[in-house]
């Protein structure tokens, strides 16, 4: 069978991480998976949704619950079967010679963490910026802290580290760098936006994972449309150079019709 | 190269070269359609299009096998309101580069498939693509237009009548004389005929779950495994009627394009093979396309369209 097919798993471990989020490992790999890229995770019977990997082996996927899908990923136990296909997508390019700063905020813990996993063991080091609401909602704080990168975290109510926006915080520590640094970014889209004025107003360079409704994952169906860009082939990542050029960025998503839906 | 034409008239329609986007592949915003144009396509179509927005049905909704995809996406689009606005942003990018477009539609009722192609119309596609055919939404509507002569035929005339657009009408594989519909939209009006639809439905299951992979169940089969009967429809339907046929099922290189011109096809659709080659396959096929007419000294399509009718077999 190709890639475009689901390969049965079994879920192996659950953990939950914080009130609304789990992470869930599989008894299966995806040995070739970059970070940034991403899985279709099926749930027999159920539905079938894109999942960022944090690891590739064992599969690992984090999930947060906000629907009918990641509500009945979370009722699963371990030794519950599901399948995966991928791994899909263009992942991050981790620049070597530039300072990386990766900043995630809301549930684009997964890719930032298999990045960070990455560039440690590229021997590029890295500075992580992490934001949630509130302290309890933080997650992979202690994991990124087990791989000895800087860490900086930023809660809204100030209950975890700096009080406000995780952009904000990151932009400060940028401007400390000795030179202009590459920003690596996953997180909701208003935050990913005003990244995206920041790198064009400093001239850093970007790639930013972002999120749009897949439903084929190989570029068949069309669903996951950025302006002329498919998320599931030419993103999730995409630089920001890329995202500069696509009007509906930061402004328009798309439905599971297609239909264009202001964002926020 | 250059002196090669791969041009063709599809219904009084220019098309640059024969192959076109077939409907539910990418054809579902305006600058993805262009993409798919400026990568070489001679024409796209736009997923087909209904009066109310569609979800569509739970993922997974399009897989891979060996024999080519199984989909049942379940027709899910934003409706014609938000879909012709797409097809005026297409058009306004499309003219320029000489790439028409087509707009499929498709109704519960023979009456909306009249509403729907006038509505389209407003928004001037240069041709409308009739989709009586899906495999996948008969249950919904209890039965599938395409599988009856009279039922078929109605169809084409509500639509004829709604519109001043050529129109093609859209077969399925799943009838056991598609010829004897064939004749019926033509006799109805038809400017030409697109066969096939998907073939089917199929069924795959996961072994594991004993659940079908699909999330609707059964799903249309297309790729590869469609060719051998999409190229019989093709054929079958050629030799009976007089207006142009637009190809579709399973053509995934030049070789394949070629097979279904000898058999009388006008243009050629591709939609799986884009899952195989990318979407840069319209451009690879015009090349693999070339390379067969000088090999054997053709220099436009015509010189060898239909050659295969000839011989009885
Ligand atoms: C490339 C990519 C990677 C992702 N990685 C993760 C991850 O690692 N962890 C995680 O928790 N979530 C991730 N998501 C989001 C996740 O796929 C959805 O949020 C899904 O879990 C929602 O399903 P639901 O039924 O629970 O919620 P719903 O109520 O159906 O939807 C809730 C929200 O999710 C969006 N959504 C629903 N279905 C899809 C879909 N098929 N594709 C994209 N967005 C959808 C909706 O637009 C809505 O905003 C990722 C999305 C993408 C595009
Ligand atoms: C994912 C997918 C979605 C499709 N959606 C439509 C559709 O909306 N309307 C339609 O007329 N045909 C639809 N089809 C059928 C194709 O247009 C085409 O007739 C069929 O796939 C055979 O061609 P192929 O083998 O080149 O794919 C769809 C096919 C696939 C694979
Ligand atoms: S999700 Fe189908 S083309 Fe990207």
């Amino acid at each position: 069978m190709t890639i475009n097919f689901p390969r049965p798993a079994r879920i192996r471990q659950i953990t939950q991480e914080s009130r609304l989020v789990r992470t869930f490992v599989l008894d299966t790999a995806m040995p070739g998976a970059e970070p940034g890229q991403f899985v279709m995770l099926w749930l027999p019977g159920v539905d079938e949704k894109p999942m960022s990997v944090a690891v590739p082996a064992p599969l690992t996927l984090t999930v947060t619950r906000i629907g009918p899908f990641s509500t009945a990923l979370h009722q699963a136990r371990e030794g519950t079967q599901v399948g995966v296909r991928g791994p899909y997508g263009h992942g991050f390019t981790l620049e070597p010679d530039r300072p990386a700063l990766l900043v995630a905020g809301g549930c684009g813990v997964p890719p930032i963490y298999f990045l960070a996993c990455r560039a440690v063991e590229r021997g590029v080091s890295v500075t992580v910026a992490l934001g949630a609401q509130r302290a309890g909602d933080m997650v992979y704080d202690d994991r990124f802290r087990d791989l000895g990168v800087e860490l900086l975290l930023a809660t809204d109510d100030g209950s975890l580290g700096h009080q406000g926006y995780v952009t904000d915080l990151a932009a400060q520590r940028a401007r400390q760098f000795p030179q202009p640094p590459t920003i690596y970014a996953c997180g909701p889209e208003p935050m990913l936006a005003a990244l995206l004025r920041l790198c064009q107003q400093q001239g850093w360079a970007g790639q930013f994972s972002v999120e749009r409704y897949i439903k084929c994952g190989f570029g068949i169906c069309g669903q996951c449309a950025l302006d002329g860009l498919l998320v599931c082939q030419d993103g999730p990542v995409l630089t920001v150079e890329q995202l500069a050029r696509a009007q509906d960025f930061g402004r328009f998503s798309r439905s599971a019709t297609g239909r264009r839906m202001p964002i926020r | 190269m250059s002196e090669l034409d791969l041009s063709v008239n599809l219904c009084g329609v220019r098309l640059p070269n024969p192959t076109v986007l077939a409907s539910g592949i990418l054809g579902l915003t305006h600058k993805v359609m262009v993409r798919v144009a400026k990568s070489g396509a001679g024409a796209v179509t736009t997923k087909s299009i209904s009066r109310a927005p569609r979800d569509g049905y739970h993922s997974p909704v399009v897989l891979q096998w060996n024999g080519g995809l199984i989909n049942a996406v379940g027709l899910s689009n934003p409706g014609v309101e938000v879909m012709i606005e797409e097809i005026r942003a297409a058009k306004e990018k499309l003219a320029p580069l000489g790439v028409p477009i087509i707009a499929s539609i498709f109704a519960d009722t023979i009456y909306d498939f009249g509403a729907i192609a006038r509505y389209v119309s407003d928004a001037r596609p240069d041709l409308i693509e009739v989709n009586i055919s899906c495999p996948n939404i008969d249950d919904e509507y209890s039965r599938m237009f395409a599988g009856d002569p009279y039922v078929s035929a109605q169809v084409t005339h509500r639509v004829k009548r709604s519109t001043d657009l050529p129109v093609l009408v859209k077969l399925s594989p799943n009838v056991t004389d598609i010829v004897k519909i064939a004749l019926a939209v033509e006799e109805a009006g038809a400017d030409g005929i697109t066969a096939v639809n998907s073939l089917g439905p199929g069924l795959i299951l996961d072994v594991e779950s004993c659940r079908p992979v699909l999330a609707h169940g059964t799903g249309g089969i297309s790729g590869p495994a469609l060719r051998p009967i999409a190229v019989r429809c093709v054929r079958d339907i050629c030799r009976a009627v007089k207006i142009p046929v637009l190809a579709v099922g399973g053509v995934t290189t030049g070789r394949d394009v070629v097979e279904m011109l000898l058999v009388g096809a006008t243009a050629v659709g591709i939609g799986s093979a884009v899952a195989l080659r990318g979407s840069e396959v319209f451009a690879t096929v015009c090349r693999e396309l070339e390379t067969y007419m000088t090999n054997h000294g053709y220099e436009n399509l015509d010189a060898f369209r239909g050659r295969a009718t000839a011989i009885a077999f």
